[in-house]
């Protein structure tokens, strides 16, 4: 992204002048605090906004000018892992972590999906529905689907927020082995512990957002 | 062997047979709505129901308005009146005069009693005709298109005074008028319920789509495209319209084949239904309700997810 400014309401804008470039292959952490706008970039970043000033660019296409399809296409490329991940309730875990591949029309290796729950420690819980699964199993079963379609870049918004410390670093484990087998990564947080924790065993890029520009943080992290 | 055929059809898993491809593995994206899609089944079949009618009507009266005009445009009354004394004079004189007009088939005089019969339903069957200053009726069947009326009209008046001729023109017309406005009306109620089944799809899959807002997000985050989401509508519409559109229309048909036949009257009423060919005609009621359900539950799926980004 290329001086990206966004503004939910005209004349305010939350973010400006941001210019960023995500390294293939490497761990990236986004902080700051709540508000300033982490999960506002990374809407940007899965096109579900689009920014009011500047260039953005995936996979060598300009973001605003992608039409509905080609946003879907975009999102097969990018996988994203909320805080509050969303499931359709009706449907088992292991349908809901293979749905990425139903909606695009591709084929699903049952071999596969279940070295994925597998993965994510929700063999068990493949049958179940996702309003029984607990808190920590929804975001790991919210990472499984993110990355059934082996997507380039993976995001993920306080996917920790609303977990305990252990599961918060069962979860970040999952997204260095991702990170570790190539794939980006970019986490949005503001537990400067985890940031700690995870950098004490992968090289991560820290970059904090404030006052609605961004920086790189210092070695305090 | 029939027997246990019809005996191991189970009614039910027939039922669940066609409701239960909504099980589809794109439809599995949209959750099930059991109550809503009885509502669906149940209007799509009342339309139907009503469109058999509508349809029944629009043909019924296209029929009529056929009949009506061929039968009385095929032939033409010459009235007779005179004094008793000089009738059956001039009835010749008449005569003579039809026998030499071209496009006409044989004149006949009607008798006595036939006169008595049209005379009934005004004076009761004890009438005694005979004693009635009645004009006598002559019944002239009109064979090729040499015949004209008018001409013949002024020569009746020339070499047979007090024959007159009627060509029905006149009763004709507003009655021939009446069953063409029938047959209107039900290509109008046809077109009413089409665009009532349209639009009540259109609502029953604007609210699906409102109750699924959730799901669809989630759809689009994951990379769905509009098209496969809103298929999953489609499909299920589409399936409900056709499903309770054919039972509709099974139900009505058998309705109409269940009407009492028409009879020597000719009784509107008794006339209303199929005959033949016409019988096929409602058999495309479900294919248009589905076609209808497929075109208005896309444009709805489609104008809602512009909402979704």
């Amino acid at each position: 992204m290329r001086d990206v400014g966004f503004g939910y309401h005209e004349g305010a804008e939350l973010l400006s002048g941001m210019t960023l470039s995500l390294q293939p292959g490497m761990f990236h952490f986004l902080t700051g605090p709540s508000g300033s706008g982490k999960t506002t970039l990374l809407r940007l970043c899965y096109a579900d906004l689009l920014p009011t000033a500047g260039q953005m660019k995936a996979f060598g296409q300009d973001l605003r000018g992608l039409s509905r399809d080609n946003i879907a296409e975009l999102r097969r490329q990018v996988g994203v892992v909320h805080q509050d991940p969303q499931f359709l309730d009706h449907l088992p875990v292991a349908e809901n972590v293979a749905m990425p591949l139903t909606v695009a029309g591709e084929p699903v290796d049952m071999e596969a999906l279940r070295d994925l729950l597998g993965w994510v420690q929700l063999t068990g819980h493949a049958r179940a529905l996702p309003p029984s699964l607990s808190g920590g199993e929804r975001q790991r079963a919210a990472l499984a689907r993110a990355v059934i379609l082996s997507p380039e870049l993976v995001l993920a918004d306080e996917p920790t927020g609303n977990l305990d410390w252990e599961m918060s670093m069962r979860l970040m484990q999952l997204l260095i082995e991702l990170n570790k087998s190539g794939k980006t990564v970019l986490v949005a947080t503001h537990d400067l512990n985890l940031i700690r924790a995870t950098k004490a065993q992968v090289t991560a890029r820290v970059l904090r957002i404030s006052g609605g520009n961004l920086q790189l943080a210092g070695a305090d992290l | 062997m029939k027997r246990r055929n019809v005996k191991g059809l189970n009614l039910m898993a027939v039922w669940q047979g066609l409701m239960g491809g909504e099980g589809g593995k794109g439809d599995r994206i949209v959750p099930p709505t059991g109550f809503t899609a009885q509502l669906t089944l149940f209007s799509a079949g009342a339309m139907a129901f009503l469109a058999v009618f509508a349809l029944a009507l629009a043909l019924a009266t296209g029929r009529l308005a056929n009949r009506w005009s061929a039968e009385l445009a095929g032939s033409v009354t010459v009235r007779v009146s005179a004094p008793v004394a000089e009738q059956e004079a001039r009835v010749q004189s008449a005569l003579q005069v039809l026998q030499s007009t071209p496009g006409v088939g044989p004149a006949r005089v009607m008798p006595q009693d036939e006169l008595a019969q049209l005379l009934e339903p005004w004076f009761g069957p004890d009438m005694p005709v005979d004693a009635l200053p009645v004009p006598a009726l002559i019944d002239l069947p009109i064979t090729g298109e040499a015949f004209d009326p008018e001409g013949l009209r002024l020569r009746l008046e020339a070499e047979a005074p007090g024959a007159v001729l009627d060509d029905h023109t006149e009763w004709r017309r507003p009655l021939v008028s009446a069953a063409n406005r029938l047959r209107m009306l039900g290509i109008v109620s046809l077109l009413l319920i089409t665009a009532a089944s349209g639009a009540m799809i259109t609502l029953a899959a604007k609210a699906a789509l409102a109750a699924n807002g959730q799901v669809i997000r989630v759809l689009r985050l994951i990379g769905a495209r509009d098209l496969t989401i809103a298929t999953a509508f489609v499909r299920r519409f589409t399936r409900r319209a056709a499903v309770g559109s054919a039972i509709g229309t099974a139900v009505g048909m058998l309705g109409i084949a269940l009407l009492p036949e028409a009879n020597a009257a000719g009784g509107f009423l008794t006339g209303l239904g199929f005959r033949g060919w016409d019988w096929l005609m409602p058999l495309l009621i479900p294919f248009i309700a589905a076609a209808v359900a497929f075109v208005a539950t896309r444009w709805a799926a489609l104008k809602m997810l512009e909402a979704v980004r």
